[in-house]
């Protein structure tokens, strides 16, 4: 094997603070292999960016080594960047130039002679098909067009390494399908090696070698077979007729020996922490199926990550009382923004005790909806209802049964758990006895009592999102609006979450979610599919593949499909 | 010019052409700050409402009551007797009053002399001086003429003659305008450019700049060279508006003028970069921008407020706030002229402050996202 393009030895690197060191990456030593693709793979918070900023020489490293192609990163940047390529998560474009602008000015810092650009820009326009949008201001594209335009942009010198940085977070299944055409055709023809890291664990799949990362720590690094391997005979699939798969989750969940248990389509995955299948004897499951089932890279990741920890327990809420079965009915939902039209005849309805996806890209107008439902962004047209309420008449009666956890946990970073809880508990006008009630339900039921002191600020993202969970919660709500909950946090917290959100859901409780994570979709109990402010699909998982793939698609994944749906709207 | 340079210099015009928000900043905020100014705001009185109290009609009253007609600074009103003209002054119906007593006419004629009481609203401390210094020389003018038509010689063996230089109208636009290109230059200089310097951070534009083989120096000229540029196009468009639209007069050389609007620009555009490295957010940058730059220009330089007669700390102060040496340079050169004991030690102050400034940006400035 050639000599590797990036080879650390014990590298460290920790950030300041206020009032504190935090460490990103320690004692870090690996080699990734020329000539492939090498998956970068973790958690928000696992050291990934700082890895990858550390390699590009746009960070010094605290101890240790870096070296990128033969060259010292923190010595000799400019060795290294006159010879990689670096895509950071933002991509990096100037909104207010052109497509061509942009390109013009990536092949000018490169130093690229006029004379070979023209032939260099066919190339990359061909291979992102962003050819006939060279005139359209870089902030006019979508999501998937701008992570294509950043990607040309880092490839108009042919570099020998590529860094990506989570280039394909948030973007359409669509665009992100490509982009892994494109990273496999420059491997191929031009030879370059390729760093790209993800949160998605499904995309390990696709690499030749991956690297784990949790905490700053490599975890495992192997071809992602590998880390399957170890599983072979631990995974299975069990399937009930006639039990919904969520439930049959929650109470797989609870057999002894069950390391992990996910809902697949219709079934439910379990893996095992001996290979032996589970024992499915008492009289519940009496007519559940079980299979064998091939393990998964992430089967592999959840078993290095969970170790002897058991589950956690999902939350026990007391039983709502919806007098309305239709909590959330929403019907020719539009919004326009100038021109725009952001939202376009939405209609859905959510009832008590279900759990409702809105699944998309970036842009889709997932949030847009959310807001609308939330009665905080006015709406331009068509009908809604919420709790029984026109949202339009008495937006503030709705609100109190409404619990809203944001995208990014809408926290008050300089106070304390306790701070914030009491804080939120306030907003919504609970007083005395049951404010403390409440208090002692979150700190206790969400395990936070050992943070309550803390700021939220520095709590680890799983802590944030249970602590974000637990303040919508205070008010004890009938309704639950969930926007991307699960954005960025490790597969452990997620799993976490999604056992107290069925657990709300059995009480009672309407739950409405967005999501960019395709397998989230799973999670639902019926889910709409969203692009470009339509709904594309609308109904249970097994509906909604059933739709687009046809009846043969019960195993198929939901990003199968997505692309399809999409395919066929732009068909027609 | 090597390729690198000319495609930041290229992307950076495109961005402020295209950039609504630049051109306002650059162009429209000077215009009109020098409109506000040149047309709205006056240290000057004119018509001030005064009140006029004759206790007992003569022929000399009257004539002492014309002078305050025929003034362009007041409007006077009459009121019989003094209790409704203080009712009057306490409602703020009148900024002063001027009171004849009785006897007046009498104690003109004699030996003592006739005393007039002024009574002035002295809530704005500032009117109040001007309101007194005018009715004061509205009575010594009218003092002299009345001696003069009796052909009795001035009682006062020393006489004062005041002759006004620079600015002898004593139009308060001619100091105001000039010291307004100060402003105007922060707003380009340190405003716009910690903008969008640290636009380019926020927007992760410069971390995707930064792994390109481009130096750091290449960054910084391309940042300055532009928004030099605009900032000079904004300080023509100021002085031709002073020179044109408020004729204020130009008596210094116009090179030396250009010269020393570039040293100040050159302050501005290091203290905007500085600002922008350090804070690496818009709203953050554009608060430290006008706090540390925008506001001392405004209330600290001397273009509104006498320097001389601040409290001795804020005096020094003043020392540390670059517009006050190009202020000075300003009213000197349009009002006074070319002068050197004024023109030189301040450019020498600007100079310094310039090397200190870009020199800071430029250490603080590293290719490095720490």
């Amino acid at each position: 094997m050639s000599a590797p393009v990036l080879e650390t030895t014990a590298l460290s690197k920790s950030f300041r603070l206020p009032g504190r060191l935090a460490p990103a990456l320690r004692e870090v030593s690996l080699r990734v292999p020329a000539g492939v693709v090498t998956g970068l793979i973790g958690p928000d918070g696992a050291g990934k960016t700082t890895l990858m900023r550390l390699a590009a020489g746009l960070l010094l490293p605290d101890s240790g080594a870096i070296r990128v192609l033969g060259y010292d990163a923190s010595r000799e940047s400019m060795a290294v960047q006159s010879r990689i390529g670096y895509m950071p998560q933002r991509f990096g474009l100037y909104d207010d130039l052109t497509v061509q602008e942009n390109l013009d000015l990536y092949a000018d810092l490169q130093n690229v002679p006029p004379a070979s650009r023209p032939t260099r820009y066919d190339e990359l326009l061909n291979m992102t098909g962003l050819g006939r949008f060279t005139r359209r201001l870089a902030g006019q594209l979508s999501g998937g067009m701008k992570q294509k335009l950043g990607l040309a942009c880092t490839l108009v010198r042919s570099p020998r390494l590529l860094l990506l940085d989570e280039p394909t977070v948030g973007v359409d299944p669509v665009s992100r399908r490509e982009l892994w055409h494109i990273v496999y055709r420059l491997v191929e023809q031009e030879g370059v090696s390729v760093l790209l890291s993800t949160a998605y664990l499904d995309e390990a799949e696709r690499c030749a070698e991956v690297i784990l990362l949790h905490q700053g720590r490599v975890v495992g690094h192997d071809r992602p077979a590998a880390f399957s391997e170890p599983l072979r005979g631990r995974s299975f699939s069990v399937h009930q007729p006639g039990v919904l798969p969520r439930r049959l989750q929650t109470r797989l969940a609870r057999l002894p020996g069950v390391l992990d248990a996910t809902v697949q389509g219709e079934a439910v995955r379990l893996v095992m922490r001996q290979p032996a299948a589970p024992l499915l004897e008492e009289s519940d499951l009496a007519t559940a199926r079980c299979e064998a089932v091939p393990p998964r890279f992430e089967d592999g990741f959840i078993d290095l990550l969970r170790g002897d920890t058991e589950m956690q327990p999902g939350l026990q809420p007391a039983p709502h009382n919806i007098t309305s079965s239709q909590a959330i009915r929403v019907t020719g939902l539009t919004r326009r923004f100038g021109d725009f039209v952001a939202v376009r005849e939405v209609s859905f309805q959510v009832s008590a005790g279900e759990v409702f996806g809105l699944l998309g890209a970036n842009g889709a107008g997932k949030t847009t909806t959310f807001r609308m439902l939330c009665g905080l962004l006015p709406i331009s047209g068509g009908e809604l209802s919420v709790a029984g309420v026109d949202l339009r008449q008495a937006p503030a009666k709705a609100r109190a049964r409404i619990g809203y956890m944001s995208q990014k946990f809408s926290l008050y970073g300089n106070l304390t758990v306790r701070q914030n809880l009491e804080f939120f508990g306030q907003a919504y006008g609970l007083r005395g006895a049951r404010r403390r009630t409440r208090l002692q339900w979150a700190l206790g039921e969400l395990d936070l009592a050992a943070f309550a002191g803390a700021p939220s600020g520095d709590l680890p993202l799983g802590y944030k999102q249970r602590l974000a969970l637990a303040c919508a919660l205070m008010h004890e709500p009938d309704i639950l609006f969930l926007d991307e909950p699960t954005s960025g946090v490790d597969p452990l917290a997620r799993r976490e979450f999604w056992s107290h959100i069925n657990a709300l859901a059995d009480a009672g409780v309407a739950v409405l979610v967005t999501t960019h994570f395709m397998e989230e979709a799973e999670y639902c109990d019926r889910l709409a599919i969203m692009a470009a402010g339509e709904i594309l699909a609308l109904g249970t998982p097994a509906e909604v593949k059933a739709r687009a793939l046809g009846p043969q698609a019960r195993s198929a994944t939901m990003e199968a499909a997505f692309i399809a749906l999409i395919e066929s709207r732009e068909a027609a | 010019m090597n390729r690198r340079l000319r495609g930041l210099l290229h992307k950076e015009f495109l961005q402020v052409l295209r950039d609504p928000s630049s051109i306002a900043i650059a162009f429209l905020m000077p215009a009109f700050l020098l409109l506000l100014f040149g047309y709205g705001v006056s240290m000057d009185a004119s018509n001030v409402p005064l009140g006029l109290v004759v206790e007992q009609p003569s022929a000399e009253a009257e004539s002492f009551v014309g002078v305050f007609q025929q003034s362009r600074y007041f409007a006077p009103r009459r009121f019989p007797d003094r209790a409704s003209a203080q009712q009057a002054l306490g409602a703020g119906q009148v900024d002063g009053v001027v009171v004849l007593s009785g006897d007046f006419a009498a104690r003109l004629q004699g030996a003592g002399g006739a005393p007039i009481q002024l009574i002035v609203n002295g809530v704005n401390a500032n009117s109040a001086r001007l309101l007194q210094g005018y009715v004061e020389g509205a009575w010594r003018n009218w003092l002299e003429r009345e001696l003069d038509a009796r052909a009795r010689p001035l009682g006062q063996p020393v006489m004062l003659q005041s002759r006004i230089w620079y600015n002898p109208g004593l139009r308060s636009r001619n100091y105001l305008v000039p010291g307004l290109v100060a402003i105007n230059m922060t707003l380009v200089g340190a405003l716009l450019t910690a903008l969008v310097m640290a636009r380019e951070w926020e927007r992760g534009t410069l971390e995707a700049m930064l792994v390109t083989p481009v130096s750091m120096r290449e960054v910084l000229i391309g940042k300055v060279l532009p928004y030099f540029v605009l900032g000079m196009g904004g300080m023509a468009l100021s002085v031709a508006m002073a020179l044109w639209l408020f004729e204020v007069p130009l008596r210094g050389s116009f090179w030396v003028l250009t010269a020393c609007s570039a040293l100040f620009l050159l302050v501005a555009l290091g203290m905007g970069l500085l600002i922008s490295v350090t804070a690496r957010n818009q709203f953050v940058a554009g608060m430290v921008a006008i706090i540390a730059t925008f506001l001392p220009a405004f209330l600290l330089s001397g273009m509104l407020f006498d320097i001389n007669s601040m409290p001795t700390v804020v005096q020094w102060v003043t020392h540390l706030v670059a517009a006050r040496y190009f202020v000075a340079i300003l009213q000197t050169l349009f009002l006074a002229g070319d002068v050197w004991g004024v023109i030189l030690p301040n450019a020498l102050a600007l100079l310094l402050m310039a090397l200190l400034f870009l020199g800071l940006a430029r250490r603080r400035m590293h290719k490095r996202l720490e």
